[in-house]
């Protein structure tokens, strides 16, 4: 058992681990992959000892259908995964989105496209993250940069799944996911724990799909007499298809979209740093962040204002705290392991010039890139 | 005993079905069997995944849903281990259950976790309009046939076997009585079961192959049947292209998966208590 020790010396997905359980997780499926199996590994360990199981699955497909399948029966579920397994999810995640079952899915993201580089970080995943499943679909996607963050946005994935019916992507790399770190975890007793809001009304007047003002449906354990339908095909709000009700299907794909709307203060964190006065604003995040952090910290000794806006959420995309941030920049600076996949979002909402540090080599951006192009810019 | 109809949503008939399917026919089947065993309704669960096979759970009233092509094991597999007390049925078609579905199939009966898989064999695509499936017989006709097909379907119920079910057997839809008794063993039998049932697809399969009446197909169906007791009696060239119907396997030396899970968890507890664990 796991001493009562709330200093701990902790690897990034070990991380996920401990959080996923106090958040109140007792059921895993996944299957193996680099950087991503250790959450496997000890959610195997893990699991049996607080009363939930782990599955281990044929493939992604199957772990993804299995924790919703799962969650549907009363279970916070949870997957883990990289790159090659992520594709294969999404068509369940899209599932998720539209059958509005809370899980959660974390992404431990390497070096893609397909094999790609296993063993090095990537952020390649950001886009497929918001649009890797057909159709329009609501999700959130939480992207920690250290430790401790990845602790507590897997809490914070697993109450917003639960509270706004959505899948949760927890998108780490695998240098958050590796990483080992000295972290203080906060007493499990003060975590504020969500579960999903359960009906009251009694079973013959009860609809599935049907929500009030804050669009999100209420959930009826399938017992005492609740025995209702649920599919994937456009659907009215008792579940059963409706496949051409135009009006029908209308109403639900604006309802799905509007419920993580009406959410969006609730399920945006962020972190700033040297804001203030920022003429150049480096808007990351995941393990870039910390690479920016540095690099603004050596900007400032040579009197450049720089400033840092780390964005923990990234979709939906906090539009509104961009906006905010930097409204003040000359230029914005967006460093990222990929091409260049978040910065157009940013570009947007800032209103300024927004230039990007990339590579997707499996090499981290170094302080220096960054402050170079700052530099250079300038 | 009560009628078919006391276990049917209200309001949902009539069922989107062509005229001459064999679909209503195994729900019927599938109805009177969970009525003779008088399974409270609300511990029966019917899952699906896409395909004429998976409209079943829309009018039978009990827990339900209708999942992504090919998955409906996978959810099943996570939430039988949410619901262990449930008795979750699994409705599939060939081309959901055996083609894209097929990986599942195979893992979820070597586990040996109490799913009851009911796979409905039309040897077609028949919601998407008669596309050859993998159990579409050599030289059939289908929309993506039009030659004929030229490969082999295969025998699910061996795979099965060989996969690690503990319950496996074929009936057909002219064979209904034997179909209705292999049912009503497979929700008795605990551990991983399969039925295949064949029936019959007069508009995606009897139309393009000579047997467009529905009484042409189960004619088919009884004249290339061999029930498993009979079976001894013929050649292996004889029994090329037959299907053997009836009770093909019961195996009960191994622990249904939700049991062994439920050990396991003893286990860790015991362990992490500073027990030995064993």
């Amino acid at each position: 058992m796991i001493k009562e020790n709330r200093v701990r010396f902790m690897q990034g997905n070990e991380a996920v681990v401990e959080a996923g359980i106090i958040a109140g997780v007792r059921f895993f499926a996944g299957y193996p992959i680099t950087p991503a199996s250790e959450i496997a590994e000890l959610m195997s360990i893990r699991m049996p000892q607080v009363g939930g199981s782990y599955l281990q699955m044929e493939d992604e497909l199957a772990s993804m259908a299995a924790i919703v399948g799962a969650s549907m029966g009363g279970l916070k579920s949870m997957t883990a995964t990289s790159g090659p397994g992520f594709s294969l999810m999404q068509e369940n995640i899209g599932f998720a989105s539209m059958v509005e079952i809370p899980c959660v899915i974390v992404n431990v993201m390497r070096v893609g496209p397909a094999s790609g580089m296993p063993t090095h970080p990537a952020q390649g995943d950001v886009m497929q993250a918001r649009w890797g499943t057909h159709g329009d679909h609501p999700v959130v996607v939480l992207c920690p940069a250290n430790v401790k963050e990845a602790f507590d946005l897997t809490i914070e994935a697993v109450n917003i799944s639960e509270l706004v019916r959505v899948p949760v992507i927890l998108l780490s790399d695998a240098t958050v996911g590796h990483i080992r770190e000295r972290v203080e975890l906060p007493d499990p007793a003060s975590i504020a724990l969500i579960n999903r809001k359960m009906t009251t009304l009694p079973p013959e007047q009860y609809k599935p799909f049907a929500a009030g003002e804050d669009c999100v449906p209420e959930f009826a354990d399938r017992s005492n007499g609740y025995r209702y339908h649920m599919c994937s095909n456009m659907h009215n709000e008792w579940g059963f298809p409706a496949d051409s009700g135009h009006e029908i299907a209308d109403k639900l794909i604006r309802r799905l979209d509007k419920k993580v709307d009406l959410f969006q203060d609730r399920v945006t964190f962020y972190n700033t740093y040297e804001t203030e006065d920022a003429e150049f604003m480096i808007v990351a995040y995941g393990s870039v962040a910390r690479s920016a952090k540095d690099a603004v910290k050596l900007l400032r000794k040579e009197n450049i204002r720089a400033g840092l806006l780390q964005l923990q959420t990234i979709w939906p995309f906090p539009t509104a705290v961009v906006k905010q941030f930097c409204v003040g920049a000359k230029t914005v600076i967006v460093p990222e392991m990929n091409m260049g996949q978040l910065i157009s979002e940013v570009r947007l909402a800032a209103g300024c010039e927004a230039v990007g540090v990339n590579r997707a080599d499996g090499m981290a951006i170094s302080p220096q890139e960054i402050i170079e192009k700052v530099k250079a810019v300038k | 005993m009560a009628q078919v109809k006391d276990y049917l949503r209200p309001g949902k008939l009539p069922h989107i079905w062509c005229p001459g399917c064999g679909d209503g026919t195994v729900v019927g089947a599938m109805i009177r069997s969970i009525d003779k065993l008088k399974l409270d309704r609300d511990l029966v669960t019917v899952i699906t995944g896409i395909g004429c096979s998976s409209r079943v759970n829309n009018i039978m009233d009990f827990h339900s849903f209708q999942t992504t092509h090919g998955r409906a094991v996978a959810f099943a597999t996570g939430y039988k281990v949410a619901k262990p007390d449930m008795k979750v049925i699994v409705v599939t078609g060939d081309g959901d259950g055996a083609g894209i579905g097929g990986n599942h199939l195979i893992h979820a009966a070597r586990r040996n976790i109490d799913l009851k898989v009911i796979l409905i064999n039309n040897q077609i695509f028949g919601m998407t309009g008669g596309q050859f499936s993998p159990l579409t017989p050599n030289g059939a006709i289908a929309s993506t046939a039009q030659y004929e097909n030229t490969e082999y379907p295969f025998d699910v119920c061996k795979l099965m076997e060989a996969a690690g079910a503990t319950y496996v057997a074929r009936g057909t839809v002219y064979h209904l009585a034997l179909t209705e008794k292999l049912i009503t063993r497979s929700l008795e039998h605990k551990g991983f079961s399969y039925v295949e049932i064949i029936t019959q697809c007069p508009t995606g399969y009897g139309k393009r192959n000579k047997m467009a009446d529905p009484y042409q197909l189960l004619m088919w169906q009884k004249e290339n049947s061999v029930p498993v007791e009979q079976a001894g009696k013929y050649s292996a060239e004889e029994l090329k292209d037959k299907f053997i119907i009836g009770e093909l396997l019961v195996r009960n030396d191994r622990t249904e998966f939700v049991e062994a899970n439920a050990r396991l968890i003893d286990k860790s507890r015991a362990k992490a208590k500073g027990g030995s664990g064993k």
